[in-house]
């Protein structure tokens, strides 16, 4: 507090863990992944209506190398899992999923033979995002709930 | 010196030209394609046997989850298909609004088509636009049943819910403000020379090939073929509307390009005469065994009261036998075919989807070209994946 | 059409038809499985009827209620006549059916998906493998005594007893 008052204007003091914290949740990459009918919500989420951009997310990657936010969007199915584990251990540390949809959180309308229950069965998840499929509110509070997350972590966290 | 060999590639379940998770493996010399092998089965969701699990109004929620793009048109075919094997009659009222809403989804799902085919080839644009239209369709949809997508509105004989004050009002608005936009999309690329490059000539199918291989719907009618079940075999009280059914020549991405468009304004067409003359009357039939009373009768009958138990807890069960019914939805034919035993639940429920038979085209349609045309005939074609594999 | 339908089909195959009824205004014929061939090229080239779009193949599994299995079901269409007939066999387990890929390329994957839901096999198919499972997958999932799941829902009075990653015998695991 003391010492802003002998530096110039257009210097900022902060800490490297905030500043890296703040610099990753502002610009997170998503991987485009859509599955199902949540895909469809999601490219609404980031079509001109419920804009994605201005969260710094307008960057759709197709490669995993490339991406570091996966959305899980849609049903899982029993023959996708491994590639879904496979699309997850190619994308790059520090890594974050969101699981949108009751069929991505928990199996949704779908409890048989062909659908995983549960997208945490295959691959660690951050945030759920309920709802079926969730309305472009749901899936921003989602996002921002994950940018809450990420500003809370530490530096030896992230490996 | 050289050698030359034929290279198998994989276009992987996740891409992000292929609408979903379909799996092509290429076999190519270079470039150019000697054959594509389409692999499907990453979506399969078992939906047809968890129905034979739930009472027919149960399982009404899950035909939303097939072609999600789409979704009144598969409670559409499921309800009709029960009505028939019933021979219920669904009162005038139930039926005008069910063609309203079935058009305005029509007009949905060829917009996201428009826009995911033109950001395919390159127009990036496109997407935003048909994206800020089709939310007009969604806001409709929650102005009916509550949701945005997955509404379930339709039931047998007639609506879950009557429609609210205000209905036609928001209707004449979008009849309005529509056709300046489809406008807009025909400026942009019907006359541009990088679109009529890529699509002009590109998966050209004939219309022999075409009958021969099950496709139905706008990838059929490119080809030439007139044929739209709305006028051959009309459900729904389509026979008493006018409209146009439009057709290609030469059966190329172009060809179903302007046919779909043309189907956009068709609809709009149906939708503007059928607007203005809904008639009065109740939603829903009146044979007491398959609708619910209204709920202030059954606040104070005991008939009714008894009724809406039986209804909701027990449901309806139709008399044995099977059925296949099919309707015209945006993708093409898509069947019900129902078999009942007498008892609550459905005893087996297989849907044709229009999507399954239309991919398996495509091996025709690439033959000969290059790897960039697949993502061209793949678009023109329009596949839901969830329809797919169901 | 109805009538026409009915009476070429009496006039030629009057001994390969088992059954012919009309059921809720469509025509529905049964036939043994060896002569669906035969039958379809009829309903194809005649020139009055032209079937010539092959709409659906699918089956039901009737186990315990009638003393053959399954039943196949085809619906054929027709573009110039808008009429729709509806061909019924019944085969029972472990017999083929002759495969109709010669007549229309769409009963290519229809009947690919016929097989792996059901397992009914068809004679000369080009290329009969499993299309919507995997392919290393054991049992047919749309039979009646394939299970829906077995998994149960947790709820407050089975919390203890139930097992979560229960073994799965169609990939594979055995139940020791």
């Amino acid at each position: 507090m003391g010492l802003e008052k002998y530096i110039p204007d257009g210097i900022i003091l902060t800490t490297v863990e905030k500043a890296i914290n703040w610099s990753r949740k502002s610009s997170l990459w998503p991987l485009g992944f859509g599955l199902a009918c949540c895909a469809i919500e999601m490219m609404s989420t980031f079509a001109a209506r419920f804009d994605l951009a201005r969260f710094g997310m307008e960057v759709m990657r197709p490669s995993p190398r490339q991406a570091d936010l996966m959305i899980v969007s849609g049903r899982l199915s029993v023959r996708m899992a491994p590639v879904i584990r496979q699309l997850y251990d190619q994308m790059p540390n520090p890594k974050y999923v969101i699981s949108m949809g009751a069929c991505a959180s928990c199996g949704g309308v779908f409890n048989n033979y062909a659908i995983v229950q549960g997208v945490d069965r295959v691959i660690p998840v951050d945030v759920y995002v309920p709802g079926c499929p969730p309305r472009p509110e749901q899936l921003i509070d989602g996002i921002m709930k994950l940018r809450e997350k990420i500003e809370k972590e530490k530096l030896k966290s992230v490996e | 010196m050289t050698k030359r060999e034929m290279m198998t590639i994989n276009m992987g379940p996740q891409h992000p030209a292929t609408h979903g998770v379909l799996r092509i493996e290429l076999d190519l010399e270079g470039e150019s394609i000697i054959d594509a092998r389409p692999i499907i089965g990453y979506l399969h969701t078992g939906i047809e046997k968890t129905m034979e699990a739930k009472t027919y109004t149960q399982a009404l929620t899950l035909t939303d989850r097939m072609d999600y793009l789409a979704p009144m048109s598969n409670n559409l075919v499921y309800v009709g298909a029960i009505e028939k094997l019933m021979e219920v009659e669904v009162p005038p009222r139930a039926e005008y609004i069910r063609v309203i809403m079935t058009e305005l989804t029509r007009i949905a799902s060829h917009l996201v088509w428009l826009g995911t085919h033109a950001i395919d080839i390159g127009a990036m644009s496109m997407l935003l636009y048909c994206f800020r239209e089709r939310e007009k369709i969604l806001q409709m949809y929650e102005f009916v049943s509550g949701v945005r997508m997955m509404s379930s509105y339709f039931r047998v004989g007639g609506l879950a819910q009557d429609i609210p004050a205000g209905f036609d009002k928001r209707v004449k608005d979008i009849l309005d403000t529509f056709p300046a936009k489809i406008e807009e999309y025909e400026g942009l690329l019907t006359n541009n020379r990088i679109w009529l490059n890529r699509t002009v000539g590109v998966g050209v199918i004939s219309a022999e090939d075409a009958i021969d291989a099950g496709l139905s719907g706008p990838s059929l009618r490119g080809s030439g073929v007139a044929w739209d079940i709305r006028k051959s075999n009309p459900y729904s009280y389509y026979d008493k509307f006018k409209f146009d059914v439009p057709t290609g020549v030469k059966g190329d991405v172009f060809d179903r390009y302007k046919v779909r468009l043309e189907e956009m304004r068709q609809s709009l067409r149906i939708v503007a005469q059928a607007v203005g003359g809904i008639p009065e009357g109740p939603h829903t039939t009146t044979d007491k065994k398959i609708s619910l009373p209204p709920k202030s009768e059954t606040l104070q009958g005991m008939e009714q009261l008894i009724h809406h138990f039986k209804i909701v807890v027990h449901g309806f069960t139709p008399p044995k036998g099977d059925v296949y019914f099919a309707i015209e939805s945006p993708k093409g034919e898509i069947g019900c075919y129902i078999v009942s035993d007498g008892t609550k639940k459905p005893y087996r429920v297989h849907f044709r989807p229009p999507s399954f038979v239309n991919i398996s085209a495509l091996p025709k349609l690439v033959k000969g070209r290059m790897v960039a045309d697949v993502v061209a005939c793949i678009g023109s074609i329009d596949i839901v994946l969830g329809e797919i594999d169901r | 059409m109805a009538s026409v339908v009915e009476e070429k089909l009496k006039k030629e195959y009057s001994d390969k038809i088992l059954e012919l009824f009309s059921f809720k205004g469509d025509v529905n014929i049964v036939v043994k499985p060896g002569d669906i061939q035969e039958i379809c090229r009829f309903l194809k080239t005649e020139p009055d009827l032209k079937f010539n779009f092959l709409s659906c193949i699918t089956a039901a599994d009737y186990l315990g209620q009638r003393d053959i299995r399954f039943e196949v079901v085809y619906v054929l269409f027709s573009i110039p006549n808008h009429y729709r007939v509806i061909v019924k066999t019944r085969v029972d387990e472990g017999q083929e059916i002759p495969t109709l890929t010669s007549l229309w390329s769409t009963a290519d994957w229809q009947e690919r998906e016929v097989y792996d839901m059901f397992g009914i096999g068809f004679s000369g198919h080009p290329d009969l493998k499993r299309i919507l499972m995997d392919d290393d997958w054991i049992g047919y999932p749309q039979r009646k005594d394939f299970p829906l799941t077995y998994e149960v829902p947790h709820f407050s009075h089975n919390k203890g007893e139930i097992d979560t990653r229960k073994k799965e015998p169609w990939r594979g695991d055995s139940d020791d």
